[in-house]
């Protein structure tokens, strides 16, 4: 799967899993997600750790990588693809 | 300070079946009561623009729906500390609707969000969060409104003086049978609009609908 792609699956699978009233579309892959992003909270980063772990069989190891792994759709993506890479 | 005022009821909201009253007059009515069809019916008819609301769940959702109705044209935020209002809520079915839907996803990885549901004050503390009340909260779960109890615990509230206003009542929900009366209590204040007496008879007509006798 292309970066491009995993950011728009993404997009959907978060605008779904976290009941957000947007439109995947409208999100910038590069835009925080916390604060003055997309306005997530903690309870939301959660929700993001079991979304990798369903969708992606992705599990965020080390919670010290958080921010960074959940600065962005885009950085999460990144991080998505290196652990498949990693699997493979 | 100690306040042994009467209280007064300042306004009423109810939401039950699908229809709406505030005040005892009929607002809002929508032709599916279903809970998953009516809430988000009544959300857009309130306008509350409030993204939050759908991160909730259902209970926190009806809650705020049955606040926010009660309080439109019944209180000026700007009069009162947020110490000084007062949240006291009561239900039987405590938060079952989202313990039952948490349970159904342990065969999966359940649902952080569903989970910080699953504990029926959570609505009052989301009520608190859309209007900055800090004031002093209680929830409690009884198997049908106990209007001695109401009358009894909100008194005292006003009776230790730091509550000036208190939203008190009923707001129950599972799968679709869902019931939200709720009560503005407070000292009579300078408006000079005659308002019900805040006492268990006039508690147990508004919840149930008729004149009773009260023990």
């Amino acid at each position: 799967m292309s970066r491009e792609q995993l950011i728009e699956d993404l997009k959907r699978q978060i605008v779904a899993q976290l009941n957000l009233q947007v439109q995947p579309e409208s999100i910038n892959a590069d835009e925080p997600l916390f604060n003055e992003g997309l306005g997530l909270d903690s309870i939301d980063a959660l929700e993001l750790i079991v979304l990798m772990q369903q969708n992606y069989k992705i599990r965020l190891v080390n919670a010290e990588d958080g921010p960074k792994v959940f600065q962005s759709i885009g950085t999460m993506a990144d991080f998505i693809l290196e652990n498949q890479a990693e699997q493979n | 300070m100690s306040n042994t005022s009467p209280l007064y009821i300042h306004g009423t909201s109810r939401i039950s079946a699908g229809t709406t009253w505030k005040d005892e007059q009929q607002r809002f009515r929508h032709p599916d009561p279903k809970t998953e069809s009516f809430l988000p019916a009544l959300y857009h008819a309130l306008q509350l623009n409030y993204p939050k609301w759908y991160k909730m769940d259902r209970l926190s959702q009806l809650g705020i729906l049955a606040v926010d109705l009660l309080l439109k044209d019944s209180f000026n935020s700007e009069d009162y500390d947020p110490s000084e209002v007062a949240i006291v809520l009561s239900n039987s079915h405590s938060s079952l609707d989202t313990d039952a839907r948490f349970v159904e996803q342990l065969a999966d990885i359940p649902s952080p969000a569903t989970f910080v549901y699953t504990l029926p004050n959570i609505m009052i503390g989301e009520i608190g969060i859309r209007h900055g009340f800090k004031g002093e909260q209680g929830c409690f779960v009884t198997a049908a409104p106990d209007v001695k109890f109401m009358e009894q615990y909100v008194q005292s509230l006003f009776a230790e003086g730091r509550t000036k206003r208190c939203i008190t009542g009923w707001i129950d929900l599972f799968r679709d049978d869902y019931e939200a009366v709720l009560f503005l209590v407070g000292p009579e204040t300078k408006d000079n609009i005659i308002h019900s007496a805040f006492n268990k008879e006039n508690l147990y007509q508004y919840l149930y609908h008729e004149q009773g006798a009260v023990n």
